[in-house]
This record gives structure tokens, C-alpha cells and sequence, in this order.
């Protein structure tokens, strides 16, 4: 008796913040389904008429999806093993006991706390440009020609400084890591015979495992949302070569004004990112069961 | 093989002596165990025989090398942590058999070796099991089958039995005394428990505040305590220490009578006080008694004795019992 009782009144004080949770999370979602059968273009606002899946065949067979899925997945890939396979030797010397430590660690993490617009511009205007950049600079000083990054190598310049902005929180997540391994097994390790190279294998690289995976997940879920930095500096170009498929979505909707298209791909990218996640979870979700 | 002789080592943190001068010659499939005070550098001591620090000055020789400049791995020594400092991802296998795999051998003189040693500590049926898989006592002879399948010159322990239970710690003591006798190979045991001391060691090394107060087998350092430290440190409840002009009358400073060598009676000769507290555990009595001048006393009575709080009783040490110490809390020996 006593239980239903407590139980009606958890639910009955729980029922305002879900149903505010679920009017949140559906009236977006259900528009957007609502949206996506509809031909609704901005510019032609008096004829919005249902039309099935038709915004769904015209967005997943544009020439533009493929290329875009494409650019999203090598650009997460690529950010995620940058950051990783930086981010361990990063982490490795921060945990080396050094003068002015707190400091050192303070400026690692800084790019973190910079605001993606801001981090491209700064990269776009006073490092990567042609004509006026530090990279075209250093170039010049030993004869080369500058690279003209957002030209030449547009999606490579948008990697380079998504990692720079997650480089900090990779190596954040592993220097706690690194903290927590017992020093006792690294020196039983040592009493063992392995030297620097097989203790980081055998030990510390296991012991990283599950960070790592932590890594992985949470980046991999900003990644593939990535819109400030290709906004900012290559506008998506050229051509399609720096557009994903948030900023092919952002295109759709406030480029072309076609509302329909891009609600139908906006449920195509959460349909990916579910795909993403699934495989994600069965290749590296083992690592988090204890 | 494993002679281990310490000459003069020191060891300083900064400005901190921790270890200040220690002179030991530990023989060939001998059991020794340091013990003294938590602070008292024991730990350290071990650690600088290990290799896993360095000595500020002095020698170390294993087997007549000096081996001070030597690393770790190449000293011929194993050790077993207070923490076991089992690895976590590997299996039991995969543990006992990281040393040999580092040393290089064939992956079938390893199994083999790994298999014989699991054999050895009752292991073989969690051989593929994770350490975090198994109790307290199995995980520590996981740790003991890390250090003997290396057949090492000598076992370092550091006081590996602190983390299981009372009744676990004996079952492993005994355990432990067996398997070193069996295998004949020297060892150096840490622990700040005067019993694993008293029961395990062939010899005791007691150390105070980075000195080696005295060296000897536990019989010698119960019967002859070279000074008031070690008499206080071994022996269970403390010995009482007498100063002033009762102690003068057998000319020293001090003279300690251990608790199981003070004769109660009603009255007689001897010290008078009155009981503060009975301890009655069914085998020994223990009484505090309040002796006035000469202050607080404990005796101990083997089997039960039927005495309680405020009762009065007269204690009087047996004579040959009775240690001596001077002014500088020397033993002086009769």
C-alpha cells in the first residue's frame, strides 16, 4: 500500500518535467517529419502541397549527399585519430613532473575554451591565409611556395582545426587517466624487465583502453555536427568539398530555402548518427563494461 | 644463489635522511624480515635492494657484484607488493608470465614455467581468469607466482599480507615460510607486525628511525635486546620499563621486565599496586596494575586467573629475567 502510494506520488511529481522533456523533444521532431512530406519552399511559401517521400528521393540522391556523407566521415575519422594519437604522447609528457606543470597544462587546454568561430577565424586570417599567415610566412623563410590551404586543401584545413579545438579534451580525458594507473604495477613492470617501450604497451596503453573509448564516443557526437568551422572559413567549397551533411542540410534550408528537403534530411542525418553510434557502441562500447 | 650484503648504504630525500647507514650480511636461502615503526625507512630499505631507488651512498652486493648502478630487472631479484600490483587486463597466465615474456623466452619454456608455478601456489584452476576475478588470498599468490616463476635469486616482499583478513593472513603466513623453505631461495621480508616477524624470520632486522637497531635471529632479540628500542618493539604486550631509584637498586638507568615474567601474588616481596584493568581471555590474564612510584605495570599469567579491577597484588619480576639498560638505553649485559 504504502509502495503504490509512493509510487503515484513520484509519478505525479515526476509527470511536469517529463511531459515538458517530451513536448521539448517531439514538437521539433514531429514538425520536422510533418515538414519533410511537404513541398515547402521559402520562396514559393503559398504552395506547400503533400508530396510523400519525394523530399526524401531528391535529397538522398543529389549528387551532393554522397560527397557529403563522405566529407562527414573522413572528417570524424580523421579529427578522432588525430586527437587520439596525439593526445596519448601529449598526455604522457604533461604527466612528467616539470617546473611551471599547472601552467603548461592551463595553456594545453586553452583551445578548448575558444569558441569555434573564433578558432576558425583565427586559423583562416592569421595562420592559414595565403598571402598574410604565419604558415605562408614559414613557407617563404625557406623558399617555398605558400600553401593556399582553403584552395588546395580544404577539408584537410578543416581537420587541422577541428583537432587543434579536441586535441585539448583527448588529452585531458588521458592525463586523468595516466593519474589514476598505479604506480606499483608500472614498477612491478620495471622489476619485471620491461623497459620504457614495452611498459607503455603492455600496461599504460591497456589502462588507457577505456578512456580512449570515451574519447571516441563523446567526439564522434560533436564531429558529426560540425558546422561553425566549414561556415566560417570554406563556406562548404569549393564545390562540395568541404560540405558535410549538417552544412549540406544548412544549405538546403537557408541557401535554396527548400524547408522540405532539409527536414528530410535532417532525419536522414539522425538515422546516420544512429548508424554511427551503433557501430561505434559494438566496437568500442566493450571497453566500458567493467 | 642469493648472499646479499649491504654496506653503508644511505639513502636521502632532499635533505631527509631516510636510511642513515645500514650494514647488513643477509645469507644464501635465509629468511629476513625488516621490521620497526611505520617511518622507520623499512620499505625504503627494500626498495634500494630492489633497485627501484637509488642509493645517495654506499654498496649493495648480491652474490659478491656491487649492484648499485644496476637497474631493476637485471638484479636477479622479484618482489611482491603490498598492493599485489596485479595487471589488470591480463590473465593470471598473462601475469605470472610477463617476466619471462620480457625476458625473451619461447612461449612453450614459459607455459611451462607458468604452469609449474601455478601447480605450486593451487592457482591451476584460474590460470585464464582476470585478477579481478578472484579473492584477496588468491590474487596475493598470484603476485608470489610472479615472483617465483622467474627463479630469482631472492624474494622481496613488502608487506604483502596487510590487505587480507586476520584469519587469511595467518593461513598465508604459514603459506609463505613453506613455499621459502621448499624453494630454498633468500628472502627479505617487510612488515611493521612483530608477530609475521617473530613466526616467519629466520633473522630480524629492527629498524628505528633509518638505523638497524639490532640484528639477530628472534629468540636472540627477545632474550638479549640490545637496547631499550628493541626491547619495547618485540614481544607482546610491551616489556615494563622501570627508572629512577627502583631500577638503581640493580645498577642502571632502566631495567625492563617483559609482562610474562612478572609473578603475581596476593602479597610478598615485590612491587604492590592495585589492578586497573583485567583482560580475560580464557588462555592468558592480562593486568594493568597501577603501582604507585613505579607507575603503570602489565603482567601477563598464563590460564585464567581470577582477578578483577581494584584488587590488590603484589608483582615481583623473575630475577634472571630482568634487562638492564644505561643511561643511553644500552643493554648492559650480565
Amino acid at each position: 500500500m504504502a509502495t503504490r502510494q509512493t509510487q503515484l506520488l513520484a509519478r505525479t511529481l515526476l509527470t511536469p518535467a517529463v511531459a515538458l522533456l517530451f513536448v521539448w523533444m517531439i514538437v521539433p521532431l514531429a514538425l520536422t517529419i510533418y515538414f519533410s512530406t511537404l513541398h515547402y519552399n521559402l520562396l514559393e511559401p503559398e504552395t506547400q502541397q503533400f508530396v510523400g517521400l519525394e523530399n526524401f528521393r531528391y535529397f538522398l540522391t543529389d549528387p551532393a549527399f554522397l560527397a557529403s556523407l563522405q566529407n562527414t566521415l573522413v572528417l570524424v575519422g580523421s579529427v578522432l585519430g588525430l586527437t587520439v594519437a596525439l593526445g596519448i604522447p601529449l598526455a604522457l609528457l604533461l604527466d612528467q613532473p616539470v617546473v611551471g606543470r599547472t601552467i603548461v597544462r592551463l595553456m594545453v587546454i586553452a583551445p578548448f575554451f575558444v569558441m569555434p568561430t573564433v578558432s576558425a577565424l583565427v586559423w583562416k586570417n592569421l595562420l592559414m591565409h595565403p598571402v598574410s599567415g604565419l604558415f605562408a610566412w614559414i613557407a617563404k623563410l625557406f623558399g617555398l611556395a605558400p600553401i593556399d590551404w582553403f584552395n588546395d586543401a580544404p577539408l584537410f584545413a578543416i581537420i587541422l582545426i577541428v583537432s587543434w579545438q579536441w586535441l585539448p579534451f583527448a588529452t585531458l580525458i588521458l592525463l586523468t587517466a595516466l593519474q589514476s594507473l598505479d604506480e606499483e604495477q608500472k614498477e612491478a613492470a620495471e622489476m619485471d624487465g620491461a623497459g620504457p617501450l614495452s611498459s607503455f604497451i603492455y600496461i599504460t596503453l591497456p589502462h588507457l583502453a577505456r578512456p580512449i573509448t570515451v574519447v571516441i564516443l563523446i567526439e564522434t557526437i560533436f564531429l558529426l555536427t560540425v558546422f561553425a568551422e566549414i561556415f566560417v572559413t570554406t563556406g562548404g567549397g569549393p564545390g562540395l568539398q568541404t560540405t558535410n551533411i549538417a552544412f549540406l542540410i544548412y544549405s538546403q534550408a537557408l541557401i535554396q530555402y527548400d524547408v522540405g528537403s532539409a527536414s528530410a534530411g535532417g532525419l536522414v542525418a539522425v538515422v546516420i548518427a544512429n548508424i554511427v553510434a551503433f557501430f561505434l557502441v559494438r566496437m568500442v562500447g566493450r571497453n566500458l563494461e567493467a | 644463489m642469493g648472499q646479499i650484503t649491504l654496506q653503508n648504504v644511505q639513502k636521502a630525500f632532499g635533505p631527509v635522511h631516510i636510511i642513515k647507514g645500514a650494514n647488513l650480511e643477509i645469507a644464501d636461502g635465509s629468511f629476513v624480515v625488516f621490521v620497526g615503526p611505520s617511518g622507520c625507512g623499512k620499505t625504503t630499505l627494500l626498495r634500494l635492494i630492489a633497485g627501484l631507488e637509488d642509493v645517495t651512498d654506499g654498496k649493495i652486493f648480491i652474490d659478491g657484484k656491487n649492484v648499485v648502478a644496476v637497474p631493476p630487472a637485471k638484479r636477479g631479484l622479484s618482489m611482491v607488493f603490498q598492493s599485489y600490483a596485479l595487471y589488470p587486463h591480463m590473465s593470471v597466465r598473462g601475469n605470472i608470465g610477463f617476466g619471462l615474456k620480457m625476458a625473451g623466452l619461447p612461449r612453450a619454456e614459459i607455459s611451462r614455467r607458468v604452469e609449474a608455478a601455478a601447480a605450486t601456489l593451487n592457482l591451476t584452476p584460474y590460470l585464464d581468469r582476470k585478477p579481478r576475478e578472484l579473492s584477496g588470498g588468491q590474487r596475493q599468490r598470484v603476485a608470489i607466482g610472479r615472483a617465483i616463476v622467474r627463479e630469482p635469486k631472492a624474494f622481496l616482499f613488502d608487506e604483502p599480507l596487510s590487505n587480507l583478513d586476520a584469519a587469511l593472513r595467518v593461513q598465508m603466513r604459514i603459506e609463505v615460510t613453506r613455499l621459502q623453505k621448499q624453494l630454498g631461495t633468500t628472502a627479505i621480508y617487510v612488515t611493521h607486525d612483530q608477530v609475521e616477524a617473530m613466526t616467519m624470520a629466520d633473522k630480524i632486522v629492527v629498524l628505528n628511525a633509518g638505523r638497524v637497531e639490532q640484528y639477530g635471529t628472534p629468540l636472540e632479540l627477545y632474550e638479549r635486546p640490545a637496547n631499550l628500542f628493541v626491547a619495547g618493539f618485540i614481544g607482546s604486550p610491551k616489556m615494563n620499563f622501570i627508572s629512577g631509584e627502583n631500577a638503581a637498586k640493580y645498577g642502571a638507568a632502566t631495567v625492563g621486565v617483559r609482562p610474562e615474567h612478572l609473578r603475581i601474588s596476593r602479597e610478598g616481596e615485590g612491587w604492590p599496586g592495585t589492578i586497573t584493568v583485567a583482560e580475560h581471555l580464557g588462555s592468558d590474564t592480562f593486568l594493568y596494575v597501577d603501582a604507585g612510584p613505579i607507575g603503570t605495570l602489565t603482567a601477563r599469567y598464563v590460564g585464567e586467573l581470577s582477578l578483577a579491577a581494584g584488587d590488590r597484588v603484589v608483582l615481583s619480576p623473575e630475577p634472571a629475567r630482568i634487562h638492564r639498560f644505561d643511561k643511553d638505553g644500552n643493554s648492559l649485559w650480565t
